[in-house]
């Protein structure tokens, strides 16, 4: 239980560093470990307590083996999280090429 | 008939990747390929409204690999209501857009991304298992945000910063839903999810869950309180984008999905009905003041989007057979008058080079055509007969007295009279009076914008006709026991013919 606590915890931290943090790329840093606490999190629901590798249990075994659907799961999500940290990493590029700040206290023109 | 399901994302997919492919040598060939995708996916989703309607539901098994186990797409009632809808917008929007993208460089970037966007709508609208309808909604989310930065102006960088930070906390939210309710139930597929939920009952994760998924799919939709991107988002877009974003973008991603995992998989308690109506009146009404007060003609449209989000989560969250109607035709004409109106508004930009309304004025005799039609959808958006708003709305409002829920009517109509006020202001500043300083030298769009408008407008005029016995038993009846009628549903997705 200990373990989904800790790993609820991270992406509370993940999540407050994106609310909070004024700095883009801290936000940015902030997006990267939220994600990486729910890809922790599809990991922990699949494991087992002694488990073994899919690939290594024989027909009938399947209480033994560690649920391989998460680990899928994961990889799908992990390949997501590339593309979306990478986008938002070429547009704090963009911005700092117009603002000169990555400061969001200081690149706020929108608003009303 | 069932190999239907699989090219509404097919299709899309091939025609961004051709346009991507060939987009630098055939300067034309993008635009080529954006238009006809979208009119064969069109007429596919129409092709699917008479199947599913005369065989009920259609279930495809990607693979062959059978359901549970597999991955299913699932055409059904309300999948094929949410197609038409969002299909009969694209296709409209990329004909306008063959005009009004010419000014922009890399239109064959624009055309990838915008059909990479429909694949991803259309996917979660035919996904009939939670994880794909996660990976699919992230498609149509990571193509919105670059679109929305497609100007790479200073206001669109911005804009598309904060609407990637938000839509990545949403789809946090989302995927750490669907994880535990894997953990609960052992399976993705939608159906199987709703068998082992009232085989053996949710457990209080499920509360976990439908708190998760809400603010997840809460911020997709942009229903207050998770609203505050979507008014720098959708104006800095280029708007043809805006009135996809607007207009199908939060609905496909936001409310579909919404009551997808309420109604098919969690079901549809008490507790959800009365947050989804609160929800959706506070959106009503702040989206609604906040619009009063704008100046910039797009961020006003964006914040009316809010507020008619709100009548659509109302009509849903009644929870009754007529609300569910009247939510779901909201929903359809929203997508109508609303895109319409970000079209307007970007022929307006395009003739005048501004979205401010203190600098237009005397429109109504240069632009004939964009005033007019700009007519029709605020009168629709503001709920005057006959217009097609004016029908969904009071079927929204019918239902929620049917239901004793007087204060909830009385705030609709509020929120309605307000909405018109904030119309007039619009039709006075724009279209009225003698001209702005921007307005001397401009005249009429190009003809093929006209066209799209004037389809949305004509449109918006018959849409009420929907409500008929005929036509409603085809679209929003078909849609509304989609929803209402779970169990059914459930077996017919667990089932693969």
């Amino acid at each position: 239980m200990t373990v989904y606590l800790l790993c609820l915890v991270l992406f509370g931290l993940g999540v407050y560093c994106m609310l909070v943090k004024r700095n883009i790329i801290k936000i940015i840093v902030g997006t990267i470990i939220a994600e990486t606490a729910v890809n922790l999190f599809l990991v922990l629901v699949a494991y087992r307590v002694g488990g073994i590798a899919p690939i290594l249990a024989t027909p009938g075994q399947a209480d033994a083996m560690v649920d391989p659907l998460p680990q899928a799961m994961v990889l799908t999500s992990i390949v997501i999280g590339l593309a979306t940290t990478a986008l938002m990493v070429a547009i704090a590029m963009r911005i700092h090429g117009k603002y000169g700040t990555y400061d969001i206290a200081e690149i706020r023109e929108l608003r009303g | 008939m069932t190999a239907l399901a699989p090219l509404f994302v097919g299709l899309p997919l091939a025609g961004a990747f051709l346009a991507a492919l060939l987009g630098r040598r055939y300067a034309r060939f993008p635009e080529a390929s954006g238009v006809v995708t979208a009119l064969v996916v069109f007429v596919l989703s129409l092709l699917a409204l008479v199947a599913v309607h005369r065989q009920g539901a259609i279930v495809y098994a990607v693979g062959a690999w059978e359901a549970p186990l597999g991955i299913t797409m699932v055409l059904d009632g309300f999948s094929v209501f949410m197609l038409v809808t969002v299909n009969l917008v694209a296709l409209l929007v990329t004909v306008f857009s063959l005009d009004y993208m010419r000014r922009f460089t890399a239109g064959w970037l624009f055309y990838t991304l915008f059909l990479l966007m429909l694949a991803g709508m259309n996917g979660v609208v035919v996904s009939g298992d939670m994880f794909n309808l996660f990976v699919f909604l992230e498609v149509a989310a990571v193509s919105s945000y670059v679109l929305v930065a497609f100007g790479t102006g200073k206001h669109e960088l911005e804009a598309a910063f904060k609407y990637a930070v938000m839509g990545t906390l949403g789809s946090l939210f989302i995927l750490l839903g669907v994880a535990l309710l894997y953990a609960r139930t052992s399976t993705l597929n939608m159906a199987d999810m709703a068998n082992v939920i009232v085989a053996e009952g949710g457990g209080r994760v499920l509360s976990l869950v439908s708190a998760l998924v809400l603010a997840g799919f809460g911020l997709k939709a942009a229903a207050v309180p998770f609203h505050a991107w979507l008014p720098d988002a959708h104006p800095s877009a280029p708007a043809p984008i805006s009135a996809m974003l607007s207009g199908v973008l939060i609905k496909s991603l936001g409310v579909y999905a919404l009551c997808r995992v309420f109604f098919t998989v969690i079901g549809f308690t008490p507790q959800v009905s009365s947050i989804l109506m609160f929800l959706g009146v506070v959106s009503m009404l702040a989206g609604v003041f906040l619009a009063v007060g704008q100046w910039d003609l797009k961020r006003l449209l964006a914040y009316h989007s809010i507020s008619q989000i709100g009548y659509v989560l109302l009509g849903i969250g009644l929870g009754t057979p007529l609300g569910i109607a009247g939510g779901l035709f909201h929903l359809f004409n929203h997508s109508l008058f609303k895109s319409l109106l970000f079209l307007d508004s970007g022929a307006i930009e395009y003739a005048t080079g501004t979205r401010d309304l203190k600098r237009m004025g005397g429109l109504s005799r240069k632009m004939p055509v964009t005033s007019s039609t700009t007519f029709v959808a605020s009168m629709s958006i503001a709920g005057i007969p006959p217009f097609n708003g004016f029908w969904s709305k009071l079927v929204i409002i019918v239902a929620a007295v049917e239901v004793g829920r007087y204060g909830y009517a009385f705030l609709a109509v509020l929120a309605s009279v307000l909405t018109l006020a904030s119309f007039t202001k619009v039709l006075r500043y724009a279209f009225q009076g003698r001209g702005g300083d921007m307005t001397e030298s401009c005249h009429e769009v190009p003809v093929l914008m006209r066209a799209a408008m004037i389809a949305l407008a004509a449109l918006c005029l018959v849409g009420g006709l929907l409500l008929l016995p005929g036509p409603r038993e085809y679209f929003i009846d078909m849609a509304g026991q989609a929803l209402t009628d779970t169990v059914h549903t459930a077996t017919v997705i667990s089932e693969v013919r």
